[in-house]
């Protein structure tokens, strides 16, 4: 024994076998048949000291095995910059090994931290409300084609459009599939919804919602006016799946007529670290309210009059209303709102706005750059785009990327066989930007 | 913890004017988002607090303050497995190299990292008694509807898609129905005996009905009363005679490790809660991770991507030829049938991963042994000791956790609910209430393996002097708490006028 | 204790209807609310919408409970009670004077598979 996550001391042992009547720690597990009981060692390493824990993650982080690159990839997760107060607070065990604020008594540092997050989210797209969070992009975008399709009356489908990131698109195709919905992709034009198909569609009648994307996949930022009436017309829901960050510039879901709206967090304030853990955003409308999944705080009142928060229509989830819940989520990701929460504050009304402008810029700039030296094409002409887009290349796509890599740059994100999409954030300088340029046009030398 | 609230909202700290950031002011400033048509441009700034960086560090700390963690005290929360969070494993996962890799840059810049993942599946694998695990899942109940989906993808592959009907036993966490229903199946519930087990006989009865629509049991076992299932073995055998799978409910694994596995019960696909038996933090509700792990024979069902090790083989004209060892990920994008999909943004939660991982290198293969047999001590002992004022309803051992229902004397009208919020008043977080259903005053208690005698023996100190309390000063308890931020709160207020963001709450000044 | 009404016909799941002519209000009984506790919302289908017997047509929810609201007969929705969107306590105030929907029925028989008030007193004992 005596290891330092275990209290218990010899003599400890022995009084509380005494209490419980046992004779050792095994007897407890006398209930265990005998062919379900476990008795050689799990085939596990030894365990480690801290010192060579330490060693054992350097090693694995060293250049040979993970390799930094300056970041031009986007599709989905962005490597912006936050205010190093984010993760320091962040780090507050009375945040980090709380738990679901049950107990609001005890929990009002993250219930008020909840309620400022459900009142930032509902802010920038412009909804009534928020629940706390979800997983993810992804699975928020799927909850929100579920509820579409358990609000409808009569539907037959979910319609998605082809400008979704497919990887999102998957995700709710994958959820559809075994909830039971089918899901019909509209196709895209020129990197845009393509609208007379979209009309088809809808003239078709049945559909419960339709799910676009803003920025699209492509970066493209689409318009979607006219769009949320003929959804309305056949009393459907409309989706916009966001990113929070550019709302400090871009029309709102609530301006396009969205009945929810959904989103990845990660770009405000969450480090990339592989892609999560990030956070999901879920907002809709006052009318949508007790079709929302997920945990919601409510302000109240306590017993001695002060301003309180709580879990509140908790009447919706599973563990009041078991397989008759709006859906299965028990947790929120409430750290990551957290990040959220921390990192809006910090930056706020005009932060927000220039970490748009100065992505915005920066992508401007790459994409000229790139089209000037005459090995670029636009993949979508004159479609216009937010911090990321894509451009078609003029040669061996995958032997530039790997030139790049050794360079030190991740490049972007391959979208199709000379396609390639790059984003850029306010962390890409201007010189990070013409070295990128520079060292694509020494490749092709 | 401070005990008076500090009761403001970050909007209510905002100035016009201040500012908590600074970026680089030298950029090519030759494009701007005035370029963009007004109609896709938003009317209003959003009205996002403007605080100096001192008031939001301020702001933040003093919320903490008026929050309860692990780390503040004895948090005894049943079934959520609270543990001791160790502060290594958040300084491995905050590593720089970890918290600026894309998800899509190339496997070949990336081995650390895909190592862990790989590492961390073989090693859940053999803990499970398993034969392998996606990773992909946020949380417990991701990893259900996950599990689920993989049972479907089979009963689809073997062309048997009318099994729609899943059983679960009445005393199971409301996830796991939630799960079923989410995942398009029907519900059947399978009732216990008054010991809180599996009644063998109702469930033989529904196999003999409809055992050919079944497409899985979910069993959590230990189960919510902490009591192992003695008929486990006769359980799965009868669900795999009738064609259904067993999935097991990680919820609880916590108490078997080092003692029994869940492969070895006869389950077929489970869920582990990583922010439960693998010591991550809960984050005041997530990030969770919930990976899933499957038998041999169904490894194709799990959903993309996955992270496989691989090994290549190079002929490179000077050297000959060469091998290369390594990781790579799975999109699964390629042209053979992909029954399951993908249930995420990318490959799931890495960051608690990495805690994970190295909470188990920390423990490594023997003090891993020791986990669930402590846990299991320390739940027997409180049993033991507090059963002369709390009615205990079963008797036998339990596992990592006891259920009470209330107090024996129940003539003084304290409910589990007075006792929960007293208990905060002594400075301890509240047991579980009122779950299991199966009791009307459930009062849950959950110690971990990291809590000391000492921890313990004061806890049961306090509990008994609630008892005490509850016969001699009655109102006391039913008025707690006392000593904390705030008292009692209004739900049915919050629930009838729902006030969900700021914004509303300045509307109904 | 729970109030009972006379003249009414009541449901196993703690519906009860009051027949006027080829109409019928549906609610829930006394003991139903006090069942529940503190009524904080209703959820209730719209005008033109079919219930059928048996069946589900919307919810009654307190802060720690939620039951579905069954319709003890067929037929269409003519009224919702739309006091209870903003009262919905008026539930606790007096469930028999509160009805939920008014339906007009499209097969009065179904009337007869319900219980009167002493079967129900009865069953509310069990």
């Amino acid at each position: 024994m005596n290891y330092k996550y275990f209290p218990h001391t010899e003599e400890d042992l022995q009084e509380m076998l005494k209490a419980t009547g046992s004779k050792s720690v095994h007897d407890l597990f006398a209930d265990i048949p005998e062919a379900a009981r476990f008795k050689r060692d799990y085939e596990l390493p030894e365990a480690l000291s801290e010192t060579d824990l330490r060693l054992f993650f350097e090693q694995l982080t060293a250049p040979g095995n993970t390799q930094q690159l300056v970041c031009f990839a986007g599709a989905g997760c962005y490597d912006h910059y936050a205010p190093s107060v984010v993760q320091n607070l962040i780090q507050r065990s009375e945040f980090l090994t709380s738990y679901t604020p049950y107990q609001a008594e005890i929990s009002q540092g993250t219930l008020h931290y909840i309620f400022e997050y459900q009142s930032m989210i509902a802010e920038l797209t412009g909804m009534d409300i928020a629940n706390a969070s979800m997983y993810d992009g992804a699975t928020a975008t799927a909850e929100a084609a579920m509820m579409a399709w358990g609000n409808a009356k009569k539907a037959n489908c979910v319609l998605v459009s082809e400008t979704v990131d497919p990887k999102v698109r998957r995700v709710v195709e994958t959820y559809a599939h075994f909830h039971g919905f089918p899901i019909k992709l509209v196709p895209a034009e020129n990197g845009v919804l393509n609208r007379s198909a979209l009309n088809k569609e809808l003239a078709e009648g049945g559909v419960a919602g339709l799910i676009v994307q803003q920025p699209n996949y492509f970066g493209i930022v689409e318009d979607y006016t006219g769009i949320a009436d003929s959804i309305h017309e056949q009393k459907g829901i409309f989706v916009v799946n966001a990113n929070p960050s550019d709302l400090a510039i871009l029309k709102t879901p609530a301006e396009w007529g969205a009945d929810v709206a959904v989103g990845e967090g990660q770009s405000l304030g969450i480090p990339m670290t592989f892609g999560g853990p990030g956070v999901g955003y879920m907002a809709c409308t006052e009318k949508l309210m007790r079709k929302l999944p997920g945990r919601i705080v409510g302000q109240t009142l306590d017993n001695r009059g002060q301003r309180a928060f709580v879990l509140t229509l908790q009447a919706r989830e599973q563990h009041i209303r078991r397989q008759k819940a709006t859906s299965n989520i028990c947790s929120n990701q409430s750290l990551m709102a957290l990040y959220v929460t921390i990192y809006l504050s910090l930056m706020g009304k005009e932060g927000l706005r220039e970490v748009a402008e100065m992505s915005y810029a920066g992508a401007h700039s790459l994409r000229d750059k790139l089209i000037a030296t005459g090995l670029f094409k636009d993949t979508f002409p004159g479609q216009p785009f937010f911090n990321e887009f894509c451009v078609d290349y003029d040669g061996d796509l995958d032997a530039l990327l790997d030139e790049c890599v050794v360079n030190g740059y991740l490049a972007g994100v391959k979208v199709g066989e000379k396609t390639l999409m790059l984003a850029v954030t306010e962390r890409r300088s201007p010189e990070e930007i013409e070295e990128l340029v520079d060292i694509i046009q020494q490749f092709k030398a | 913890m401070n005990r008076t609230l500090y009761g403001n909202l970050i909007f209510e700290l905002s100035k016009k004017g201040r500012k908590g950031y600074s970026l680089p002011q030298d950029y090519d400033r030759t494009h701007t988002t005035a370029e963009l048509p007004e109609t896709l441009r938003r009317k209003e700034a959003a009205r996002l607090p403007e605080c100096d960086e001192l008031t939001v560090v301020r702001h933040y700390t003093n919320l903490s303050h008026n929050n309860f963690g692990v780390n503040d005290g004895f948090y005894p929360l049943g079934s959520c497995t609270m543990k001791y969070n160790p502060v290594i494993n958040e300084e491995i996962a905050g590593m720089k190299a970890f918290a600026g890799l894309h998800p899509l840059q190339p496997a070949v810049t990336c081995q650390g990292a895909l190592e862990v993942y790989y590492n961390l599946q073989e090693s859940l694998a053999e803990l499970a008694g398993l034969s392998e695990f996606t990773l992909n899942p946020c949380a417990g109940a991701h990893g259900e509807l996950t599990g689920l989906m993989v049972i479907r993808a089979y009963h689809e592959s073997r062309k048997d898609a009318a099994r729609t009907k899943v059983l679960i036993p009445d005393s199971a966490h409301g996830t796991n129905p939630a799960s079923a229903a989410v995942c398009g199946l029907e519900v059947v519930e399978v009732k216990s005996l008054a010991d809180g087990t599996v009644d063998v006989e109702h469930l033989r009865q529904l196999l003999d009905e409809m055992g050919s629509d079944v497409a899985a049991m979910m069993m959590t076992n230990p189960n919510t009363l902490g009591i192992f299932e003695p008929h486990v073995l006769e359980i799965t055998e009868m669900v795999h005679k009738a064609g259904g799978l067993m999935y097991y409910d990680g919820a609880n694994l916590n108490a078997l490790l080092g003692e029994c596995r869940p492969g070895d019960m006869g389950f077929d696909v489970m869920h582990i809660n990583l922010h439960k038996t693998f010591s991550t933090p809960h984050g005041g509700g997530g990030p969770g991770s919930g990976p899933v792990g499957v038998r041999k024979g169904l490894e194709q069902f799990l959903p993309t991507p996955r992270v496989k090790k691989v090994i290549v083989n190079y002929d490179i004209p000077e050297d000959g030829p060469t091998e290369w060892e390594g990781f790579i990920i799975d999109w699964g994008q390629g042209d053979q049938e992909k029954p399951l999909g993908s249930v995420g943004n990318f490959f799931g939660n890495f960051g608690v991963m990495l805690k994970a991982y190295a909470y188990i290198l920390s423990l490594g293969s023997e003090n891993i042994k020791q986990v669930g047999p402590l846990a299991t001590l320390n739940a027997n002992y409180i049993k033991e000791r507090l059963r002369d004022d709390y009615l205990l309803p079963i008797k036998g051992l339990c596992k990592h956790e006891v259920v009470f229902d209330g107090l024996v004397d129940k003539s003084t009208g304290v409910t589990t609910m007075d006792v929960a919020k007293r208990l905060l008043d002594y400075g301890y977080h509240a047991p579980t209430i009122y779950f299991p259903l199966l009791f009307h005053e459930s009062l849950m208690i959950e110690p971990t393996e990291n809590e000391s005698k000492e921890t313990i023996d004061a806890f049961i100190d306090v509990m008994h002097k609630i008892a005490e309390e509850a016969k001699t000063d009655p109102e006391l308890v039913k008025t707690a708490p006392h000593n904390t931020p705030i008292g009692r709160v209004d739900d049915v207020l919050a629930a009838k006028q729902p006030v969900l963001t700021y914004w509303k709450s300045l509307e109904n000044e | 204790m729970a109030k009972f009404e006379e003249g009414l016909r009541y449901s196993e799941s703690h519906e009860y209807i009051r027949v006027k002519g080829e109409f019928g209000y549906i609610g829930i009984s006394d003991y139903a609310q006090h069942a529940l506790g503190n009524v904080v919302y209703v959820d209730m289908p719209d005008v033109d919408d079919e219930v059928t017997a048996g069946e589900e047509f919307g919810a009654v929810e307190s802060v720690k409970a939620a039951s579905d609201l069954i319709s003890p007969v067929s037929g269409t929705v003519v009224e919702v009670n739309e006091a209870l969107e903003d009262q919905p306590e008026l539930l606790n105030e007096d469930a028999f004077a509160n009805w939920i929907i008014k339906v007009q029925l499209s097969d009065p028989s179904e009337l007869d598979n319900l219980m009167d008030v002493e079967a129900y007193k009865a069953h509310c004992e069990e």
